[in-house]
């Protein structure tokens, strides 16, 4: 589980001056199930390419099993991918398909001391055997019954079962899979991102899955890497990453964030709203600015003598499962989630308990993000009916402003 | 606009019996038992079979046919390869290329065909200076070597002629498909290990093959249908059959080439009808896949 398999070392790649991934330093170790997560056009594909061989980076280093493999085409790399359209070849029926990688000869070769190719050999595998791989690998992807179908008589779901057949029927040491559930409804997705994690296990190898859903990444992955502009952001497990997060992109991007200016006065002291919270951070200078994160299910609501601050309620969402609620505190917009129902402009009052607070060092990212001053305009027609009232929203502003927190 | 207006209608009948009356009159003709073009005198297939026997006329139907495939070949292989070629470039100068390619399309033949001659003498002039020049020189001379480059035009030249015009109209069939054609395709290829060849072959051919047929097809056409082109550079002493037309025609027309023309006429109608309904269902194939999606 821990023995690694691929590193990428200070990769750096551009399209024409236009630098898209920048200094990429990252270890992949073997059987893991490792996922790039990041917004769009953050590099995700082109780090996947650069590993399946399609692309080569301008400069730095990609190992396999620690031998450089920059040079290497993609038909002479043990790794075999998954496409974001799955790319399948339109005039074969899925047996063909699926049998492709089979019907191409391999070549074996033949190694002195020194690692060095003495002989070349073709190796063909037999049509019976290609046969039973195939229909074992239909099997394991439940498309029996299939074979004849051309892609084009397919659903989205079953051409991308095929896809994953396709590229495991070779026994490849790693897959990679670009957004391979992009394009599947809700439903379907939930199902195969379990289904994935079966096979996945299953046949024990390492998959590289590249995914924009954040709840994609938590759900499947041993690691995450969170990508952003060509950098990468945070490496960690789903937990690390979702309760540690190392700046307010993080934050915001893995689940939802409240992200607050904040002093640390001292270890386990922040301060915020001219208020001091314990809380259980520390490592930081004496009143250092800090980016201070409140998870919206780690806020309790309490009657308003009891709150550490108290707010007036703005906006109502029934989720399901909870309410989303946002709060005005002083001007700044919290969302808290909640399974109990508070209606729009009652002043509440609110409970962080010390292991609520994450505190993070400032970064470029300090003050873009864990405002939600404009989620009742995202969420319009969720929460027509509990939308505020413009009008009245003005006139409890002023008394508003005296009641930051209590006294 | 009123779709079935009987103005509109009077109007298209105009248009087709004056497109279409000449054509009728000769295919008529062609029949006709009377060496007349005026009279009718019944019906007859004799034009035909005299055709047949007519050694002149099998001779030209002969190159037509040799030129025509081998031209439609050599235009089709080098066509594609072009149009693969020109999709891989960037945008910029793809795109002065394609101006490049399509002006032999809209250039009149008359002007292509003079050009050509003219290349054709210039060359043939200079390799046959060259050569003699070579036979001067004391090398040649002391191996006892002879040499003659030089060439008149006949049935080379016009092949080269017609592979000339015929790669245009491929280019234009085959960039469709390339276009349409996934990137990821011959990357998933490679990913199973096939080499850059074989996924050529095995994955990004198969899908341009509808364009590629339509290339041929509309090329094999034009070769078959030309006359302009093929008449300033065949030299005197090939000719084809539209060739063989024409100088029959300046003496008199007989009725033996109504019945050729006719022949020719069918010949070229089916193949515009094949290609026709070959576009016809790939449009109508790739609406339905875009709706699937
Ligand atoms: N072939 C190319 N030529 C020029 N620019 C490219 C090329 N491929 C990618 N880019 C650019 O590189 C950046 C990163 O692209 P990439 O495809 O890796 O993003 P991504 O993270 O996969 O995004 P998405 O989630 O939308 O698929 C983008 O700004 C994109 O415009
Ligand atoms: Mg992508």
């Amino acid at each position: 589980m821990s023995k690694e398999l691929i590193r990428l070392r200070n990769i750096r790649m551009a399209f024409d001056d236009e630098v898209v991934l920048n200094d990429l330093n990252l270890y992949i170790n073997d059987k893991e199930f490792l996922t790039l997560l990041g917004p769009s056009g953050c590099g995700k594909t082109t780090t996947l390419r650069i590993i399946g061989g399609f692309t080569t980076p301008v400069s730095g280093d990609v190992l396999f099993n620690g031998v450089r493999i920059n040079d290497v085409p993609p038909y002479r790399r043990q790794i075999n991918t998954v496409f974001q359209k799955y790319a399948l070849f339109p005039h074969m029926n899925v047996f063909e398909n699926v049998a492709f990688g089979l019907r191409m000869p391999k070549v074996e070769e033949q190694l002195d001391e020194n690692g060095k190719v003495v002989s070349r050999r073709k190796v063909k595998i037999s049509e019976a055997e290609i046969r039973t791989r195939v229909m074992e690998m239909l099997e394991t992807v439940s498309l029996k019954g299939f074979e004849t179908r051309k892609p084009d008589a397919l659903s989205g779901g079953q051409q991308q079962r095929v896809a994953i057949a396709r590229a495991l029927v070779n026994r490849p040491k790693v897959l990679l899979l670009d957004e391979p559930l992009g394009a599947l409804d809700l439903k379907l997705r939930k199902d195969m991102q379990l289904e994935l994690k079966k096979i996945q296990q299953q046949v024990g190898i390492t998959f590289i899955y590249v995914t924009h859903d954040q709840e994609e990444a938590l759900t499947m992955s041993d690691t995450i890497v969170v990508m952003d502009k060509g950098c990468i952001q945070q490496i960690g497990t789903p937990e690390d990453i979702y309760n540690e997060p190392k700046n307010a992109f993080v934050a915001d991007f893995i689940g939802e964030s409240n992200i607050i200016d904040g002093v640390m006065v001292r270890d386990k002291l922040v301060k915020m709203y001219g208020r001091e919270f314990p809380c259980l951070d520390g490592g930081f200078a004496e009143n250092e600015p800090v980016d201070v994160v409140i998870r919206p299910e780690d806020i309790d609501i309490v009657p308003v003598d009891q709150g550490q601050l108290v707010g007036t309620v703005t906006s109502v969402t029934f989720k399901g499962m909870q309410y989303d609620i946002i709060v005005d505190f002083r001007g700044f917009k919290w969302l808290i989630q909640t399974t109990d129902h508070s209606p729009v402009g009652a002043r509440i009052g609110v409970k962080i308990d010390p292991d609520g607070f994450h505190i993070m060092k400032k970064s470029q990212y300090s003050g873009m993000f864990g405002d939600y001053s404009s989620y009742s305009d995202e969420y319009d027609e969720l929460s027509d009916a509990e939308a505020l009232d413009d009008g009245e929203d003005e006139g409890a502003e002023e008394e508003r402003r005296e009641e930051g927190y209590a006294e | 606009m009123k779709k079935n207006g009987i103005l509109s209608r009077l109007f298209l009948a105009l248009v087709f019996l004056f497109l279409y009356a000449p054509i009728l009159v000769l295919i008529v003709f062609s029949f006709n038992d009377s060496k007349s073009n005026a009279v009718w005198g019944g019906f007859t297939l004799d034009w035909y079979v005299q055709l047949l026997n007519n050694r002149t006329v099998l001779e030209a139907l002969q190159t037509t046919l040799l030129v025509s495939v081998l031209a439609t070949a050599i235009a089709t292989v080098a066509g594609t390869a072009a149009a693969i070629g020109f999709s891989s470039m960037k945008r910029r100068p793809r795109n002065a290329c394609l101006t490049v390619n399509s002006i032999p399309m809209t250039n009149a033949d008359i002007i292509t065909g003079v050009s050509m001659m003219l290349l054709f003498v210039f060359a043939g002039q200079a390799l046959a200076d060259f050569s003699g020049w070579l036979n001067t020189t004391a090398w040649a001379e002391s191996a006892n070597l002879w040499f003659d480059f030089g060439f008149d035009m006949g049935f080379l030249t016009l092949l080269i002629a017609h592979v000339t015009f015929d790669i245009p109209y491929v280019i234009v069939a085959v960039l469709p498909k390339l276009r349409q054609l996934d990137p990821n395709l011959a990357e998933a290829a490679l990913d199973l290990g096939a080499t850059r060849w074989t996924a050529f072959r095995k994955v990004v051919l198969p899908e341009l093959m509808p364009g590629i047929v339509n290339g041929l097809l509309i090329a094999f056409t034009m070769s078959i249908d030309d006359f302009v082109i093929s008449y300033f550079t065949a030299g005197s002493q090939v000719s084809t059959l539209s060739m063989y037309v024409y100088a029959q025609v300046r003496r008199r027309v007989s009725p033996e080439i109504n019945a050729l023309s006719t022949l020719m006429f069918v010949a070229v109608l089916l193949l515009l009808v094949v290609i026709n309904l070959r576009q016809a269902r790939q449009e109508q194939r790739r609406k339905r896949q875009a709706l699937r999606t």
